[in-house]
């Protein structure tokens, strides 16, 4: 696993057609912390989520991954610099299985050759075996061994939310992005995705980047927290500080009367 | 029911782990095998054709049903290696060779097509590809200096190593090892990262891309091993018909194709080797029926296109997974007997998926 690294934003900005979605957003995630950013629906979240990995082109500012220059990468060479992510509406290959869908997962870490995969050499063999064992380790951390041969097609909501974490972590990150890790899970669900965003923070070492509704889960797993608003950064502070923040309050969590 | 008790990785990556499959397969290969024994020799040429366009299946199988990018216009590459074998071996080169040679050139004009390919969807690509398959058949007619044009072009009779292989069970034997040879290859493709890429092109580039898979490079290799190996069909094609028109690479060979495949089923090396036995099967039985039925029926000009599409649109209103759909529950209701029900296939709606970044 690399280490993880300074993911700074800089004046982040993209329109599409006259409306800007994300307009001069500037901040940093430090190695190591969990960072949650909120906001109302349509706030322009997920579209920083899919600025940083690369599926949209910025209007103007710059993202940096240590020393890695983003926007001078291709999408798919993203996740070789450490990050890795997961989608708000689950996007898991759905006709093959479980560990297909992890060790594609692992894909940034394995070399695919035609000839030597047509003729599945004696090292294709080995090095497939390696990298199952890797999956197994994610596969016992977030307990999802009764699903490993399912289609995910044939998994319910829950189990495959579990599982596009999953493979997410299979790509060995830095920094993870999860795009509402509990979004559409029970209590008792959300409960298991706090623990298990503990886990990977403190026993993988993972940086965390979420976008998350759920105000309990934010408070007990994050360290800081961006509230976002019409594209632009209400506020970046403590739990606590957010919290107490009028402008939040009024634009996000509501005042009480 | 056998439940597999696995203790090693190794169980999840081999072949053939069921004692069931094992005996399955075993016995299809002894009747592959034993068959020049006590098939005539026109059951034998039928058999051999089969084993051709079931390569030919398999290569199309990787694009479109592994892939999940559409091609009506393989029949080009079943062209292009017909006559590129043909007239290599006409020039003398050793079949060997000119097999080798074919292969990278169809997989060179795949990888070609695909780079340019790889940047279309849906019906866009359907009509690059069927322009494409025109392109050639065109080129095939035209270039009467090196294919000979519409006049045809007698293909060379089979030569490996300096033996002749002529004769009907010869050439049978010559088409087993090959369609062995890219079933195992194809097999292990799709055991290895190169296949899982394909897999994940196919259900969503979106999460393919996050993951580290260059899907423009991805499509580029699929259309070029796709196309070598239909190649592939097109070389041993050339020797089963021992006459070569570019008529016969046109825009209905390439739909036998594509049918082939779906009605065997999307996504599966043994729904194409199905297709393939639909196909060649169903003119048999049709021309059986001919005779059969009373004359005013049987003699009817257009019966037999007429009885082909209504078995295929049954097959795609009745068993949208093909028949290789059938085949899994046929198999799961004696696996599980007797606690198969209907509703074990059902699946559910999949979820709406909003915001989808294509």
């Amino acid at each position: 696993m690399s280490a993880p690294q300074t993911l700074s934003v800089r004046n982040l900005s993209i329109m599409f057609g006259g409306v800007h979605a994300v307009e001069d957003v500037s901040f940093d995630v430090n190695p190591g912390e969990v960072l949650a950013i909120i906001g109302p629906n349509g706030a322009g979240k997920s579209t920083i989520f899919n600025l940083i990995s690369r599926l949209y082109e910025p209007s103007n500012g710059s993202i940096r991954y240590g020393d890695a220059d983003l926007l001078a990468l291709s999408p798919h060479q993203i996740v070789a610099t450490g990050i890795a992510r997961t989608f708000q509406n689950i996007e898991l290959f759905e006709q093959t299985t479980v560990l297909q869908n992890l060790l594609i997962g692992r894909h940034r870490h394995m070399s695919a050759n035609v000839f030597t995969n047509f003729a599945f050499l004696p090292g294709v063999r080995k090095s497939e075996l390696e990298h199952r064992r890797k999956v197994e380790d994610i596969i016992d951390l977030l307990e999802i061994a009764q699903y490993r041969d399912e289609r995910i097609a044939d998994l319910s909501y829950g189990a495959r939310k579990n599982v596009e974490l999953a493979r997410a972590l299979c790509a060995e990150p830095s920094l993870l992005l999860l795009d509402e890790p509990a979004s559409g899970l029970n209590t008792e669900e959300t409960d298991d995705v706090g623990f298990w965003l503990e886990d990977i923070k403190h026993d993988l070492g993972v940086t965390l980047v979420m976008i998350e509704h759920d105000m309990n889960l934010v408070g007990q797993v994050a360290d800081r927290v961006l509230a976002i608003n019409e594209g632009k950064v209400l506020a970046c502070g403590t739990p606590d500080e957010i919290r107490d923040n009028k402008a939040v309050q009024a634009a996000y969590l509501g005042v009480s009367q | 029911m056998q439940i597999l008790f696995k203790t090693r990785y190794e169980d999840d990556i081999g072949f053939l782990v069921k004692t069931g499959e094992k005996v399955r397969v075993g016995m299809v290969l002894a009747f592959l095998f034993a068959a020049p024994l006590f098939l005539q020799t026109y059951y034998l040429s039928e058999l051999s054709l089969l084993l051709v366009y079931a390569i030919a299946g398999i290569g199309l199988m990787i694009l479109t049903g592994y892939t999940g990018q559409v091609s009506f216009g393989h029949a080009a590459f079943l062209g292009i290696g017909a006559y590129c074998h043909a007239i290599l071996i006409s020039h003398g080169v050793p079949f060997t060779v000119s097999v080798v040679a074919t292969m990278i050139l169809c997989g060179l004009v795949g990888m070609a097509l695909g780079r340019s390919a790889s940047k279309m969807h849906g019906f866009y690509l359907a009509i690059a590809t069927l322009a494409f398959l025109i392109l050639v058949e065109t080129l095939l007619g035209e270039w009467v200096s090196m294919t000979n044009g519409y006049a045809g072009f007698a293909v060379p009779g089979m030569k490996i190593l300096g033996a002749s292989l002529g004769k009907a069970w010869q050439q049978y034997y010559v088409n087993l090892f090959f369609i062995l040879l890219v079933i195992v290859g194809a097999a292990n493709l799709f055991r290895s990262p190169t296949g899982r890429a394909f897999l994940a092109v196919r259900d969503s580039e979106l999460s393919a891309r996050s993951l580290g898979v260059n899907v423009e490079w991805v499509k580029i290799q699929s259309f070029g091993v796709s196309a070598a190996i239909t190649g592939l069909a097109g070389v041993l094609l050339a020797h089963q018909l021992s006459y070569l028109s570019p008529e016969v690479f046109g825009v209905l060979e390439s739909l036998k194709l594509m049918l082939m495949i779906v009605v065997g089923g999307l996504g599966s090396i043994l729904g194409a080797v199905f297709g393939a036995i639909l196909i060649s099967v169903l003119p048999i039985v049709i021309s059986f029926l001919k005779d059969v039925l009373p004359p005013a029926v049987g003699q009817q000009p257009g019966l037999e296109p007429l009885l082909f599409g209504v078995i295929i649109v049954l097959f795609i209103v009745l068993e949208p997974l093909g028949i290789y759909g059938r085949w899994m529950k046929i198999r799961y209701f004696f696996e599980t007997f007797p606690y198969y029900r209907k509703s074990s296939f059902v699946r559910q709606k999949s979820y709406l998926k909003t915001e989808r970044l294509r």
